[in-house]
């Protein structure tokens, strides 16, 4: 290669450089490519053998079967039901331990994707920007997640004068509870919910309506005008979006006939359709107010990073702070898992949860949805604040309530009537994606026919009205 | 009802409500009163479960924890000047005795009846409410559906002013 | 000893009328007793949620002498009282704001008159 072709800069030199991963996996040591093909081939053999077992019926219910470890759970229960201590202790017990592992497990998923989570958006979100994320901490960057909790923890804690004692500690715990609590209905395999309450919708509903007062405590604590603007404006989003999530989950309990989210889970996997497919103005609906909900892009307008310092967590310092952008994480997964559950079907995938765990396939789907949050937040410029309550109340609201009419009226035609369920099915889908859509149009004609977008209004120098103070007068 | 839960939690929500209702009457401070009222809907929340009322601890977070304490909130931010010390008024003494009176007629009347025993038979209620809202009760259920309207329509006439002429672009 | 154990130990409908009454009282105390008008309604609320309490109870612990009452009957009337008190408490904020624009209070002790 001659001097005068190659490259000149070290990014473009990078780039002609850059070997494919097939290239680099290929250019490992020999002895490290010997050790994983015999993994390789003893996992397909070890996958075959379960196979084998699945097929044949053996590993239903044993507590060993992986696939579910609410069968783990029932042979404990059975186990201590089954021991001869007295019956106080017996009921006690077999409500205690349960809860005490499902509660160690989900505070260690979500905690572990707190571990993981910063790392990952931020890689991901280099990559849409062409650049390289966090590389330096760690093989490819992997421990950042803990140096940044590492710096926020022995960072100082300065608590602004005249601040209110009692109201400026709360907000970060009483945000993290919301957090924690979503995931408590929300089954990972058939018999693995933690509590699987049997008015699941409605819990969720409430439990997002306990973040508000979070922030307002936060906003108002911090004796900062620019924290309770920041506040108000989070808070007024908050609300407003509160009810285009109850009017889509109200659809989706309307078509599923059950508030138990492992009842919508089973009516999904039965008959054999996703919701998303059915009802996809809900869905979408629900996805675009559960960003508004969780201050996420692009409705984060309450604590962007070009807004209005950092919003209603402007005066917390350290780890407090931390606590904020890390629920603001664990809420996107929580979404995440809601959508899933709701619209996508849950922990099944049309017959492949008795091969593999319900769970990785819940865990797939909530990463697919975290994934196209990225997305949007990558691409996607945000919305200003009224343009996010005109969105709100003008238009989401009345649409969303007009297409769960019609959800209502599909769903009680649905009950009535005896066809097959790929006609009746395919029918209500053809007829809500044809009203969203309709919809959706004429009311955009309708909200905007005042808006003439063809020719929008070139803007006038000051210096040839004649400066600012002609300006004044012209204005009046 | 004599789980060691149900007997635990219990007392443990019937603790925190007092004790929050207490300190709502003692706290010193508007806003910190709103904070225990807050924590006594939770409670309240926490004991209907106990009772089986799944629905309606459901339907309270939702509506006082959820919406009536922002409401407070928000009446509190409007009233800027006001005062926001938790003082009482002249007739507290009075108040105390009347709510001491009220609260002991009803406890001797509780401790002196013999009452009987819980319903056996007490399941999910999500469905019943449902068929009793629409079948019984549908006439209360409309008329409750207008009183919502004329609160809503009310409030929002009440606190327009009227010189609001200023003009907003859609910006959507 | 035995009754002792069973009072304590065995929730019945009279714990939850004790818990009830209290609140209910609590209430009172607080509505009767504050100064600002956004207390006296947060007086009111918890004393909308001490009779809540009371109707749940009797709802879970039915004494049927009449035969009619349902199983659930309580909590629809819960419902209704839920309703009510959203829609009062919106209205009774509103027009506390209102009173605030003209007198710059909303001290219960100072709006004693018609005028001015």
């Amino acid at each position: 290669m001659s001097s005068d072709t190659r490259p000149a800069t070290p990014m473009s030199r990078q780039i002609a450089e850059h070997r494919s991963l097939l290239d680099r996996a290929l250019g490992l040591p020999k002895f490290i490519l010997v050790v994983l093909s015999v993994a390789l081939i003893g996992f397909v053999i070890c996958q075959i053998l379960i196979g084998y077992l699945v097929v044949s019926g053996q590993l239903d219910g044993k507590w060993y079967d992986v696939r579910d470890f609410g069968n783990a759970m029932v042979s404990l229960t059975d186990a201590i039901n089954r021991s001869q201590m007295d019956s106080r202790i017996v009921s006690t017990l077999t409500y205690l331990i349960p809860a005490l592992l499902g509660a160690t497990g989900i505070v260690s998923v979500v905690g572990g994707w707190l571990l993981i989570g910063p790392w990952a958006e931020r890689r991901l979100l280099a990559k849409f920007q062409i650049r390289q994320g966090p590389n330096r901490t760690g093989p490819f960057g992997l421990l950042q997640s803990l140096a940044d909790a590492l710096k926020l923890m022995q960072k100082e804690i300065i608590i602004p004068r005249g601040a209110d004692r009692f109201l400026y500690f709360v907000p970060p715990i009483a945000v993290f509870i919301p957090a924690i609590l979503g995931w408590a209905p929300i089954p990972w395999s058939p018999k693995m919910s933690y509590a699987d309450l049997d008015v699941g919708v409605l819990f969720v509903i409430a439990i997002s309506s306990l973040g508000v007062l979070a922030v307002f405590m936060a906003g108002w604590a911090s004796n900062n005008h620019y924290s309770l603007l920041g506040a108000m404006r989070t808070i007024a989003m908050m609300i407003s979006y509160e009810i285009p999530i109850s009017v889509s989950l109200l659809a989706v309990v309307l078509l599923t006939g059950s508030t138990k989210l492992s009842e919508i889970v089973m009516w999904q996997s039965e008959q054999g359709v996703w919701l998303i497919m059915l009802i996809p103005f809900a869905a979408l609906a629900f996805l675009f107010a559960s960003t508004a909900e969780i201050n996420r892009t692009p409705n984060d307008i309450g604590e962007a990073e070009s807004e209005i310092v950092a919003g209603f967590y402007t005066e917390y310092s350290g780890m407090k702070a931390g606590l904020f952008m890390a629920v603001e994480l664990g809420n996107a997964i929580l979404v995440g898992a809601l959508m899933s559950t709701f619209f996508l079907g849950g922990y099944t995938f049309f017959g492949l949860e008795t091969w593999i765990p319900g769970y990785l396939i819940l865990a797939t789907k909530i990463g697919l949805v975290y994934f196209l949050f990225v997305w949007i937040r990558a691409t996607l410029p945000r919305f200003r604040l009224d343009q996010l309550m005109g969105f709100a109340w003008k238009f989401l609201i009345p649409v969303s309530i007009v297409l769960m009419f019609l959800t209502a009226i599909e769903s009680s035609i649905l009950v009535r009537w005896d066809v097959p369920s790929f006609l009746s099915l395919g029918l209500i889908a053809l007829v809500n994606i044809t009203a969203a859509v309709g919809l959706t149009f004429v009311w955009m004609r309708v909200l905007f026919r005042d808006n003439d977008l063809s020719a929008p209004p070139t803007p006038i120098l000051t210096r040839k009205m004649g400066g600012l103070q002609a300006a004044k007068v012209l204005r009046g | 009802m004599d789980s060691p839960g149900i007997v635990i939690a219990f007392y443990m929500m019937a603790g925190l409500v007092l004790g929050s209702g207490t300190l709502v009457f003692l706290a010193r401070n508007l806003l910190h009163a709103l904070a225990f009222l807050v924590i006594s809907f939770l409670s309240m929340a926490g004991l209907f479960l106990t009772l089986s009322a799944d629905f309606i601890a459901m339907a309270q977070i939702l509506i006082y924890a959820g919406s009536i304490s922002v409401l407070m909130v928000f009446a509190v931010m409007l009233t800027p000047l006001a005062s926001r010390d938790n003082g009482n008024t002249i007739y507290v003494l009075p108040g105390l005795l009347a709510a001491g009176g009220i609260a002991t007629f009803v406890g001797f009347l509780a401790l002196d009846t013999s009452w009987s025993g819980p319903a056996t038979d007490f399941t999910t209620t999500i469905d019943l409410i449902g068929n009793l809202l629409l079948g019984k009760y549908v006439l209360a259920f409309e008329i409750a559906s207008v009183l919502l309207l004329f609160a809503l329509v009310g409030a929002i006439m009440l606190v327009q002013t009227s010189s609001s002429d200023h003009e907003e672009g859609e910006g959507g | 000893m035995t009754e002792i154990y069973e009072l304590i130990f065995e929730i019945g409908l009279m714990h939850y009328l004790i818990v009830s009454g209290s609140v209910f009282g609590l209430g009172t105390a607080i509505a009767l007793g504050k100064r600002s008008a956004i207390a006296v309604l947060m007086g009111i609320e918890l004393m909308l949620n001490g009779s809540i309490l009371a109707l749940l109870a009797f709802s879970r612990f039915p004494q049927n002498t009449s035969g009619d009452a349902g199983l659930v009957d309580g909590h629809v009337f819960v419902v209704f009282i839920l309703s009510v008190a959203a829609a009062e408490a919106a209205v009774a904020l509103a027009l506390s704001v209102l009173v605030y624009r003209k007198r710059e209070t909303v001290d219960l002790d100072r709006i004693n008159l018609m005028r001015w």
